[in-house]
């Protein structure tokens, strides 16, 4: 049953979040993520055949917008959010492509 | 060597002409100045609700309809997550797991015969923003206006075999597009842009190679000319006893050469799940009729009734309905004056040629069918000749300018006084005794230098024909 994460894993998933951790933090990470895949094999013990997966917890669909422009400029505001800000546009830094 | 055969799959990401964004009401217009579109929704601030634009989900049906495709009436939306400022939520908004349209497929025409490409499915999702970089500062500028711009993007099944293959394909998928009016389809504008999936394989191969993914293809001839490049690369890398690597590759068409993307391919893995602030889109028969009833009249129903109704050749219908704005141009100009013949004449003639001069799409067309349709009308009624209907034409084309109008402006009416013609004429004659001679002599060619030099001398404004009538029955006095 218990689950065992893998340091190649932890490192993995510590990319894709990009995050850096601290060994200390790596090996609390890795203690609360194998509990977690516990729970998920405890769900599994359901028989779920014949359930509908659920994505949403209310029973509302088809809610849209028609196609009509509702918003102004208002990119001064938009830009109080940015970390930096210049010539209009949000600074961040440099990506490489 | 080994024969090798080329398997190629597209991935077409085709932007919706809508006024708004997919998940909010910031115009999706061209050309603002940075961010003055955008809203908490599409800069990805917390606690923003996304609500779906409902010509968007339209459209998207619209498109699969018209592909053949069968349209998934329970339909959901998924968040890709990966890290990129472009991306200001952390997850693009897109479809995995129920995408809006599925198995539909078109026929395409090659030299080789007809063929059928299969669509996998078409699905929904949202673009992302603009980045600058800037070489001297260490930092990156983004722009969110694009962000939240709607998309579809239709995956191919890996059918297509040549890069004639690629293109005949794109092409109808780009006509169709076109013809519902779901997008203006532009390649070097990004209006629609599309990846190739390329592996090669022996001939006669049950498994596929290994796939490469190309991106940045701008243009119907960077697309052939990457393919036939990434094509001899593979074969290159087996020949040599070496493996083609499973990558993303970037096209530079400059420099005719593509390289190995890094940067955000590392992580490909997007941990999608179900978006929980959107919630399902439940689609009735009722709804899909609807659409499947508004279709507007497609390329192929629209060359059989050219051939019914029009007295054009075929390969003039063919050109005319290769595009939508061509073949509207022609139907409203053809409605006003009634004469479709002519119509067809001056676009397939005079705008075709200024099109390629000015290195422009029959999209790119700026005037209207009543001012082509008014010009015809001039020429008819005797009012402007020939040569000076191609010069208003001209100024048509350029500046949509109103023909009658100009044409009084300018004084370019053909003169119709036969007194003054005869002067004129009288003139010609006197001297030219030669050309004269030539004619009387025999030398019917001789009338041809006459009427030229009369023209010329009534700057244009004539009617040849009847300069030709006069000469003749002045010249046997
Ligand atoms: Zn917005």
């Amino acid at each position: 049953m218990a689950n065992v994460i893998s340091d190649e894993t932890m490192e993995y998933v510590g990319i894709l979040a990009k995050l850096e951790l601290s060994e200390e933090e790596k090996r609390q990470a890795k203690k609360d993520m194998e509990r977690m895949l516990d729970y998920i094999d405890k769900l599994n013990e359901l028989d779920t055949s014949g359930v509908e997966p659920m994505s949403h917890a209310f029973p509302v669909q088809n809610v849209f917008r028609e196609d009509i422009v509702t918003n102004q400029d208002e990119s001064a505001d938009m830009l109080k959010n940015a970390p930096a800000q210049r010539d209009g546009s949000f600074v961040v830094p440099r990506t490489v492509e | 060597m080994k024969q090798y055969e080329t398997v190629i799959g597209l991935e077409v990401h085709v932007e919706l002409a809508t006024k708004t964004k997919i998940f909010c009401g910031c115009s999706t217009a061209f050309g603002g100045a940075p961010n003055t579109h955008t809203c908490p929704v599409c800069t990805g601030m917390p606690g923003s609700l996304p609500v779906l634009n409902k010509q968007v989900l339209e459209y998207a049906m619209a498109v699969g309809l018209a592909t053949n495709c069968k349209i998934n009436q329970y339909c959901k939306f998924d968040r890709k997550n990966y890290f990129y400022p472009d991306n200001p939520q952390n997850y693009q908004i897109s479809q995995l797991y129920l995408p809006i349209c599925h198995d539909g497929g078109i026929e395409i025409e090659t030299e080789t015969g007809k063929k059928v490409i299969g669509i996998h499915e078409i699905h929904m999702e949202e673009d992302a923003g603009k980045l600058i970089h800037d070489e001297w500062e260490d930092c990156s500028l983004v722009d969110y206006n694009r962000s939240g711009v709607p998309l579809i993007e239709i995956v191919s099944e890996p059918d297509m075999r040549s890069a004639q293959e690629v293109i005949a394909y794109l092409d109808k998928l780009r006509l169709i597009i076109q013809y519902l009016g779901a997008s203006d389809c532009k390649l070097q504008e990004g209006s629609m842009r599309a990846d190739v999936n390329l592996s090669v394989r022996e001939m006669g191969a049950e498994a596929f190679g290994t796939r490469t993914e190309m991106k940045n293809l701008n243009s119907f001839r960077a697309i052939s000319r990457a393919i036939e490049n990434e094509r001899e690369r593979q074969i290159d890398l087996l020949e040599a006893g070496k493996q083609v690597v499973q990558e993303t590759r970037r096209w530079d068409d400059a420099k005719e050469y593509s390289y190995a993307m890094r940067s955000k391919e590392d992580a490909q893995d997007y941990r999608y799940f179900p978006d929980p602030d959107l919630v399902p889109v439940v689609i009735s028969d009722e709804w899909i009729e609807r659409i499947r009833a508004a279709q507007p009249e497609l390329r192929t129903e629209k060359l059989i009734r050219y051939r019914e109704e029009f007295d054009i050749p075929d390969y003039d219908a063919g050109i005319l309905t290769s595009s939508k704005k061509m073949a509207d141009m022609f139907e409203t100009a053809a409605a006003i004056c009634g004469k479709p013949k002519k119509v067809s004449n001056w676009l397939m003639g005079e705008t075709l040629r200024l099109l390629k001069e000015n290195n422009q799409e029959p999209e790119d067309m700026r005037f209207s069918p009543e001012h082509l349709a008014e010009l015809i009308e001039l020429v008819d009624s005797g009012t402007i000749n020939g040569g000076v209907a191609k010069e208003v034409f001209a100024e048509i084309f350029a500046h949509d300018i109103d023909p009658a109008r100009y044409v009084e402006e300018k004084g370019l009416k053909t003169v119709s006084d036969t007194g003054a013609l005869r002067e004129a004429i009288a003139e010609v004659i006197a001297a030219n005794p030669q050309s004269v001679a030539d004619y009387r002599g025999g030398k019917e060619k001789a009338i041809g230098f006459l009427v030229g030099q009369t023209m010329k001398a009534m700057r244009g404004k004539a009617d040849p024909g009847m300069v030709n009538r006069l000469l003749k029955e002045m010249l046997a006095e």
